[in-house]
């Protein structure tokens, strides 16, 4: 999956401004934007998913074209089978979890889902283990239960690319290390290229194929795995954090 | 057995009244909670008026704009030969005015209060604009909807001020209860003025328990 970037956006309050200059591209399946807070990320993959339209720029995913200003191309965001994972979620709260899967499918109030459909939302809450959950409401289930949840109806239609917005902020430290070993797994399932944004290292060491991190608007550094110090080499917190290869050993073993 | 008809007249007046407020100040309350845009608070301030000005006053602009000679009643006289001047319609006219202020602002707040990241999450998920607006902000504001459109039932069916000065107080036509409480107090009959009044008050308790019960309640 190739994911280009190049825009530029200016957001302008009353007394400051911010300039987003954002330019990166990736081969890779598993992308990490790294930054602090504010330093344009969270702007960034907004403006992939369609949220925010760039002042000027390109943006295109696996060589569709999203995004041209050059060309007045500005995909609606509906249009472009994007999948979204948000920081808290946004699970309708007013649905149950069985209707928010189902909702990207469900276009009409009126009509129920066809048989095929409804086996589809049966389908992919086994896969992600909620089935005894599904006539719950989104207020009823913990954090882990939640991102679950979000990841079933972000998947049900078989986005081209998911974008994660900080997956694991709202997750205790525990929890965090088992969610980011079932999203690796999910992303085998899948087979969909992920885009995770984080200010959190350890997510880099797990995702991060390609790197591109992030300062004050701009893209700071892109980088590949394999230009990364070897875990061993690198400093103490790498080899703490080093679960990524540790998960691949055990994969591998397992096997 | 009193005359009931101001009863019935007042009822029939107050549904029309606010079913034709819920669809303008839901319209409304949309564009002013979601849109930024230059003279957004003057609209803000023009839309709730109605809940301020002095009901005689607000009569006195309806018949300005809506009189047989005014913007709007004289371009209805000349081509569609209407005038809503002394007939019931004015009425419904004059209550939809008082009451939609009450469902502006329920309804604004109500629509402020969603998360703009579900509606987000909503167009993400393929969603066209006018699909947000059904499954997801509707929905989630639902409750402040049914509230607002309450009160704003209840002020209906309780104007005197505005209905009076373009409806008149015609008995059997436009006289509404409230004003055939006003006109049977003034004549001393009592009796008819004390069912019009008691009945009047055990609807408007009814509803304003039920819209505390609505507004206290959360998911």
């Amino acid at each position: 999956m190739r994911l280009e970037v190049d825009i530029r956006k200016t957001l302008r309050s009353r007394d400051r401004s911010f300039v987003l200059e954002a330019s990166f591209s990736s081969q890779d399946d598993l992308t990490v934007i790294f930054g602090a807070s504010g330093s344009g990320k969270s702007l960034t993959i907004q403006s992939i998913a369609g949220l925010v339209r760039p002042d000027s720029g390109r943006i295109s995913v696996g060589g569709e074209v999203l995004f041209d200003d050059s060309q007045r191309t500005n995909l609606p965001t509906r249009e472009r089978k994007m999948g979204y994972l948000f920081q808290d979620y946004a699970l309708f709260p007013h649905l149950s979890v069985r209707e928010n899967i189902a909702y990207p499918l469900k276009k009409t109030w009126y009509l129920g889902l066809l048989p095929g459909q409804r086996q589809e939302v049966s389908e992919i809450m086994a896969a992600f283990e909620i089935t005894h959950l599904a006539e719950s409401l989104p207020g009823e289930l913990s954090g882990g239960q939640r991102q679950r949840v979000a990841l079933a109806r972000a998947l049900i239609k078989k986005p081209s690319i998911l974008l994660l917005d900080e997956p694991f902020s709202a997750l205790d430290s525990m929890l965090r290390h088992r969610m980011r070993m079932e999203l690796l797994e999910i992303r085998q399932k899948f087979g969909v290229p992920l885009v995770v944004i984080t200010h959190d290292p350890a997510d880099v060491e797990v995702f991060a194929d390609t790197l591109v991190v992030f300062e004050n608007g701009g893209v700071k550094e892109v980088s590949r795995r394999r230009q990364q110090p070897e875990p061993a080499q690198a400093n103490i917190w790498r080899q703490k954090v080093c679960w990524r290869a540790k998960w691949e050993q055990e994969q591998a073993q397992a096997v | 057995m009193p005359d009931l008809f101001p009863l019935w007249l007042t009822l029939r007046i107050a549904f029309l009244a606010t079913l034709i407020a819920f669809g303008f100040a839901v319209a409304f309350a949309w564009i002013v909670a979601r849109f930024s845009f230059w003279g957004r608070d003057l609209l803000d301030a023009i839309l709730t008026l109605p809940l301020v000005m002095p009901p005689t006053v607000l009569g006195y602009y309806l018949i300005v704009v809506w009189g047989r000679n005014g913007w709007l009643g004289g371009w209805l006289h000349d081509h569609l030969g209407i005038t809503l001047m002394f007939t019931w319609q004015g009425a419904v006219l004059a209550a939809t005015v008082v009451a939609f202020p009450l469902l502006f602002k329920s309804a604004r707040a109500a629509f402020e209060g969603v998360n703009t990241e579900y509606e987000k999450a909503a167009r993400i998920l393929g969603d066209t604009e006018i699909q947000v607006f059904f499954r997801v902000t509707l929905p989630l504001s639902v409750r402040g909807l049914v509230a607002g459109t309450m009160l704003a039932f209840a002020r209906a069916m309780g104007d005197f001020g505005a209905t009076l000065m373009i409806a008149g107080n015609i008995q059997g036509k436009t006289q509404t209860a409230a004003m055939a409480v006003f006109d049977a107090v003034q004549a001393g009959d009592y009796r008819l003025a004390n069912t019009l009044v008691a009945i009047m008050s055990v609807v408007c308790v009814t509803i304003l328990v039920m819209t505390n019960k609505l507004a206290a309640r959360r998911v």
